[in-house]
């Protein structure tokens, strides 16, 4: 091999130290204004100091509120189900189904034998599980209330629980006529009221984990419930979501809303 | 003499028909959210179609150009035929494959995540799939391309690599690594949820190793733009090029600047190091560099050309332009649309000013008049000077041409001037419809409406693009003189080491992606409850 050859990654290549030293230069510089310079100018503790500045520079995840008061609590209670694409899966997922049918059998005055009644109830046949897994929770907890459903819910296992929501999911939904046209409330909701449209979440657009799918369900209850987390007497929706689209809607889009829902029924 | 004509003009025919499709449901999105069309009653098939047209127009589209006009440069350039025809027809097949795959399941409503995927929306595997092919597809590209100037530096040993090759296989590279980040997302974070693997993901490392792709995938798109500027255009008006050696230092500094500045598009994004967004910050400022060597070396070969053909004075030389030759008026209008764009970029890549125009719709029309402006023209530019030399055939029809590319920078800057100003008036993006009787919106009802006007002229011009084309393959047979791409005034005898190869460029590009991302992604890598739940979309 000739020794003269010349080579790439050398020090003795003009190219390649001119390269290397101005990036190696520029990238200086530009770490040196982002991560000591510029956090320097910010007056706030958390920056004082080079290793502090550094530190909060490249996002180092620290407590930044380590030092602030804790957060204030809600003056009712609120849900604790966090709500997660995998959060039934687990211990039991064989042979649940038929332990909340048997379970069932307290639900059925009010919900029907299959799930579906003229009760004013919820129809539950089909409904998703983590939706009606939350919302007995909710009623557990307190999030929820309810004369009715807490008495009957007191002794119940979470895998009860479990079950129960498991066997409703299961069942058939009733069939359903052709759905007429959504009325814009709808379909589009008002995006400058912040109200999404109501089928973003709840079906026939799209479906988002924890909401209820709403087709055929009666429409005293439907109104009911819109009516009580516009009022705030409902709060055990997370975030709140519920209660700040409510409070937005209008009586006559309330009304729309649960006519589509129920078909008029 | 290109020998593999039917592998170019396969990929420039599919580019273009799909660009055709593409470009119909762009001009769709743009008149249902406009005034001119009531709400959408149904928001999904909006978000459908702009997942399709960004996968089109974003993924097989550019990447289908590249290829073709790759595999034409490494024929004409190095006066070889191209090595590995076989592999360059699998991945055309592939890419095929892929699309398909993708596009089927987003008709479908399963996969309405854009082409950006947004973590945490999860789709149906067949898109992620179909992306990861067309991507699979493109790398046998890039090896290709590699491969074939390797073969010829062997029998040429210290010849100077012709310059256009040069810059093509440093598209390919460009492309190899840049994708690495997409491909390290999909395979890593998103598919695993999707196939039913997990159900949480980390989204925040997740849109890290996007912004690896999504910014260079950007400069990728531009290099045949680019590549024609420097040696075709100078060529086509009859002038030479200024400095073959400013040229290539360019195209060097485009592989260099264009992987570590991806963390600009995360300004907003809370999981990231304020030192590290100045970073690439600063990265990004530096891809002026490239940029501004471009526009003066073009400016002074035009100006060549210009004085070569008498013309004499301060400015007096510009009306001694061949100003009825398409591809002078291709990169006269390139050139325009790339200004303006450019200054709007700069806005975009500063860490302050991005805050005002963040996730609106200027930066929908900063891309558009980027890339759908100064980079498609030269598509265009490059479809018409290379077709005659595929075809055998005599394109006959400038006066047709010269409307398209009116019609095109027209369209162009029509459509994205508003939307630009609807941006800064705070009008956010990725939505499928406005309120515009509300008062603090009304106001941007007129320019919404002259945007889809802009983009009616841009169906237009698609429309006769493809006409051209379509038309020349039954125009009267010619045999086209030797292609030949431009000569610059001193043509290159002998080359540093550091002209001649990219191996100095590749390695500074792979030393700067770990310096401005290898901390956050570890960090994020490491973080025990950065993972969140996923959010399936399609309907049910």
């Amino acid at each position: 091999m000739n020794a003269d050859r010349p080579r790439l990654i050398s020090l003795r290549n003009p190219w390649f130290t001119a390269s290397a030293g101005a990036l190696s230069l520029l990238f200086v510089f530009s770490a040196w204004v982002g991560f000591v310079w510029l956090p320097s100018a910010q007056d706030d503790a958390l920056f004082k100091g080079l290793l502090n500045a550094i530190c909060s520079a490249a996002g180092a995840p620290r407590a930044w509120l380590g030092e602030a008061s804790p957060p204030v609590p809600p003056k009712a209670p609120v849900s604790s189900v966090v709500l997660t694409p995998g959060m039934l899966e687990g211990a039991s997922a064989g042979g649940s189904i038929g332990r909340g049918a048997t379970l069932a059998l307290r639900c059925t005055m009010c919900h029907g034998a299959r799930g579906v009644s003229a009760a004013n109830t919820p129809n539950l046949a089909g409904q998703y599980a983590p939706s009606i897994y939350k919302e007995l929770r909710d009623f557990q907890s307190g999030a929820r209330t309810s004369a009715i459903m807490v008495p009957m819910l007191a002794g119940l296992g979470d895998q009860d629980l479990r079950d129960l929501s498991a066997y409703y999911a299961a069942l058939p939904r009733d069939s359903a006529p052709e759905m007429y046209p959504a009325p814009d409330i709808v379909a589009t909701g008002s995006p400058m009221r912040n109200i999404a449209p109501c089928e973003s979440c709840h079906g026939a657009m799209a479906t988002k984990l924890g909401a209820p799918w709403l087709a055929l369900q009666p429409r005293e209850y439907l109104k009911s419930q819109l009516e009580a987390f516009a009022g705030g007497s409902r709060h055990n929706d997370i975030s709140a979501q519920m209660r700040n689209i409510a409070r937005n809607m209008t009586p006559d889009e309330i009304n729309a809303a649960a006519s589509y829902y129920t078909q008029n029924r | 003499m290109i020998s593999n004509k039917r592998l170019v003009l396969a990929h420039f025919w599919l580019a273009f028909a799909v660009f055709g499709l593409a470009i119909l449901l762009g001009e769709w999105q743009m008149f249902i959210r406009s005034p001119l069309h009531g709400w959408l009653h149904n928001p999904d098939l909006y978000y459908r179609s702009v997942t399709a047209h960004g996968t089109v127009m974003g993924y097989v589209f550019p990447t289908l150009i590249a290829m073709g006009f790759g595999y034409a440069i490494t024929e004409l350039s190095l006066g070889q035929a191209l090595i590995g025809r076989r592999w360059a027809w699998a991945g055309y097949v592939m890419i095929i494959v892929g699309s398909v795959a993708a596009v089927v399941p987003v008709a479908l409503g399963l996969d309405s995540v854009l082409y950006t995927f947004y973590p945490p929306m999860i789709g149906n595997a067949f898109y992620y799939i179909g992306v990861v092919l067309v991507v699979l597809g493109s790398w046998i590209w890039v090896a290709l391309m590699g491969i074939n100037l390797q073969a010829w530096k062997r029998a040429h040993p210290g010849v100077a690599v012709p310059l256009p090759m040069f810059a093509n296989v440093a598209a390919a590279y460009l492309w190899g690594w840049t994708a690495v980040g997409a491909a390290l997302e999909l395979l890593f974070q998103i598919l695993p949820v999707a196939l039913g693997f997990s159900n949480t993901i980390n989204a925040g490392l997740a849109r890290v190793l996007f912004s690896w792709t999504l910014h260079a995938i950007v400069y990728f798109w531009l290099m045949p733009a680019y590549i024609a500027f420097y040696t075709i255009v100078p060529r086509a008006i009859g002038g030479r090029l200024y400095s073959d050696t400013m040229a290539r230092i360019s195209f060097a500094l485009f592989l260099v600047f264009s992987m570590p500045i991806g963390i600009h598009h995360l300004f907003a994004d809370p999981q990231v190091g304020s030192g590290f967004k100045f970073i690439h910050s600063v990265f990004t400022a530096m891809v002026t560099v490239p940029t501004l060597l471009t526009v003066f070396t073009i400016g002074a070969s035009v100006e060549i050309a210009a004085r070569l053909r008498g013309g004499k004075g301060v400015f007096g030389w510009l009306k001694a332009l061949p100003w009825d030759n398409p591809q002078m008026l291709a990169l006269a209008f390139s050139f325009v649309m790339l200004g303006f764009g450019g200054a709007g970029g700069l806005i975009n890549m500063s860490y302050q000013l991005d805050s005002t125009i963040h996730n609106t719709q200027w930066i929908t029309g900063h891309f558009h008049l980027i890339f759908g402006g100064a980079v498609v023209i030269m598509y265009f530019a490059i479809a018409y000077d290379l077709w005659p030399h595929l075809t055998g055939r005599a394109m006959r029809d400038l006066g047709m041409i010269r409307m398209q590319l009116w019609l095109w920078f027209v369209g162009m800057i029509v459509t994205t001037f508003p939307w630009h100003y609807v941006g800064i008036l705070g009008m956010p993006r990725r939505m499928a419809y406005y309120d515009y009787s509300a008062p603090g919106t009304s106001g941007e009802a007129i320019s919404v409406i002259m945007s889809t006007m802009g983009g009616a002229l841009l169906v237009v011009s698609a429309v006769l693009f493809l006409v051209i084309l379509y038309r020349n393959h039954s125009a009267s047979r010619v045999e086209p003189a030797p292609f030949t791409f431009s000569r610059a005034i001193h043509e290159p005898s002998s080359l540093p080491l550091a002209l001649n190869g990219l191996g100095l460029w590749v390695g500074l590009m792979i030393a700067l992606t770990i310096t401005n991302y290898a901390y956050p992604i570890v960090q994020l890598m490491g973080l025990p409850d950065a993972r969140v739940p996923a959010v399936f979309v399609g309907a049910k």
